[in-house]
């Protein structure tokens, strides 16, 4: 039987010392809760997840990119409150801000213990181009192709990495094709079956019909 | 073609005499022995493969003889989806095609990008770039279907003429045989469509 979450993470911060990590629970059924690590100790935290006699965390077998917008979540908290000389305890709702950022998920299994998986992340400070992360392909080579594919459709600048290029898409190519805010080429001139957002985009090729549509419903012609 | 009575025609034939044009050898030879480009892209591939096989057996039309090299080859089929990676590849094997050469579209992807339409890195047609003879429908069609397909190209090869105004594009000198390929862009292919070629269908809007 291979450890909680919580117990690697005391051992974890025994091993590594000044390692923050916090732990990202999974409500479902699967209950598969993650060890969000920090990205100054990544590496060594990586090497004792790996090197570790219990764990021997030897194969890395998937690595995700994720996006998270900017996003505000609503609260409720309990605030103590004066109210004519009394005390009460008052419901108030308050929004918090949490500014968005680009994860990668790492999926961890023990070939020699027959265990896992356990689910590591790593956050960047925000969503800018090539926000950078270190790298885990020095610990486990399968990262390899999979942290060029977060790069190259993401845009996570994995430091470390050996060989850090464009995978899939070609290299003179500029943009994230996976993160939410997206957008892809406007090549929607010949949509014979519109429909939703593709018939949006479509509308704007449209030459104008002022005597059907009406004049108002006349779109801007690029 | 026929500037000889059909019926004269029938009747040398039965007494032994043969009559025909040029126009008519000339196609007759060309239509029979189609070298198609030995390339694929995706499941359409596994289709063509079959075609290629003894169970649907293209041979029995000519077109066995799969060539390695664009420089030997007749037909390209177009069978599967075009990323626009490889996009400017295609064109490039297209040019180095001797003429005459045709194109074959197999499947809804070479078609106008199929289930991957609206993916950003997927071409929405290969005929956005390249002149195609033949489409066909399906996802992916079946070998009869590439069959189909292959059989109306033989008849559209039947009926090219040698000589006048509307000649085969391969005799005539102003029809272009090459294409430019295009770049690879910062943000898509560059062009995205060749507007001497890509020539889609107006839409009537109800």
């Amino acid at each position: 039987m291979m450890d909680s979450p919580e117990q690697i993470k005391t051992r974890i911060e025994s091993a590594v010392p000044g390692a923050k990590i916090d732990i990202v629970l999974n409500g479902s059924p699967s209950q598969q809760s993650s060890l969000l690590i920090d990205k100054e100790h990544a590496r060594q935290i990586a090497q004792f997840l790996r090197d570790d006699a219990a764990l021997r965390l030897d194969f890395c077998s998937n690595v995700t990119g994720m996006d998270w917008l900017d996003r505000v979540v609503t609260k409720k908290v309990i605030v103590k409150k004066i109210v004519e000389g009394e005390e009460k305890e008052a419901e108030e709702t308050q929004q918090e801000k949490i500014p968005g950022y680009l994860e990668a998920v790492y999926h961890l299994y023990s070939i020699e213990h027959k265990h896992g998986p356990i689910i590591i992340r790593m956050r960047t400070n925000d969503r800018s181009a090539e926000a950078p992360l270190p790298s885990l392909t020095p610990i486990w080579r399968s990262a390899e192709f999979q942290e060029r594919e977060i790069f190259d459709l993401y845009g996570i600048r994995f430091d470390g990495h050996p060989d850090l290029r464009r995978i899939l898409m070609w290299d003179e190519f500029k943009d994230y094709p996976m993160r939410k805010d997206y957008r892809d080429p406007d090549d929607y001139e010949y949509e014979p079956t519109p429909h939703d957002d593709v018939l949006e985009r479509a509308k704007q090729h449209y030459a104008p019909r002022p005597q059907l549509d009406g004049a108002e419903n006349i779109t801007a012609q690029p | 073609m026929s500037d000889i009575d059909e019926e004269l025609r029938s009747e040398l034939q039965r007494q032994g005499i043969w009559v025909t044009s040029m126009q008519e050898l000339y196609n007759w030879g060309r239509k029979n022995s189609i070298w198609p480009l030995q390339f694929g892209l995706a499941c359409c591939a596994i289709e063509m493969i079959a075609t290629a096989a003894s169970r649907y057996d293209i041979a029995r039309f000519g077109g066995e003889i799969f060539r390695p090299s664009p420089r030997q080859a007749d037909l390209m089929i177009v069978a599967g989806t075009v990323t626009k990676k490889m996009a400017p590849q295609i064109v490039r094997l297209y040019n180095q095609m001797p003429d005459p050469k045709y194109v074959i579209s197999m499947g809804a992807c070479a078609i106008s990008g199929g289930p991957f339409k609206q993916g950003y890195n997927v071409l929405k047609g290969i005929d956005r770039y390249i002149p195609v003879d033949v489409y066909i429908p399906g996802c992916p069609p079946r070998p009869e279907a590439l069959l189909h397909a292959f059989m109306e190209l033989q008849r559209k090869i039947d009926e090219q003429k040698l000589t006048g105004a509307g000649k085969a594009a391969h005799l005539d000198r102003t029809h272009p045989s090459e294409f430019p390929v295009p770049a690879f862009g910062a943000h898509d292919l560059e062009p995205a469509a060749n507007a001497d070629v890509f020539r889609p269908m107006k839409i009537e809007r109800t």
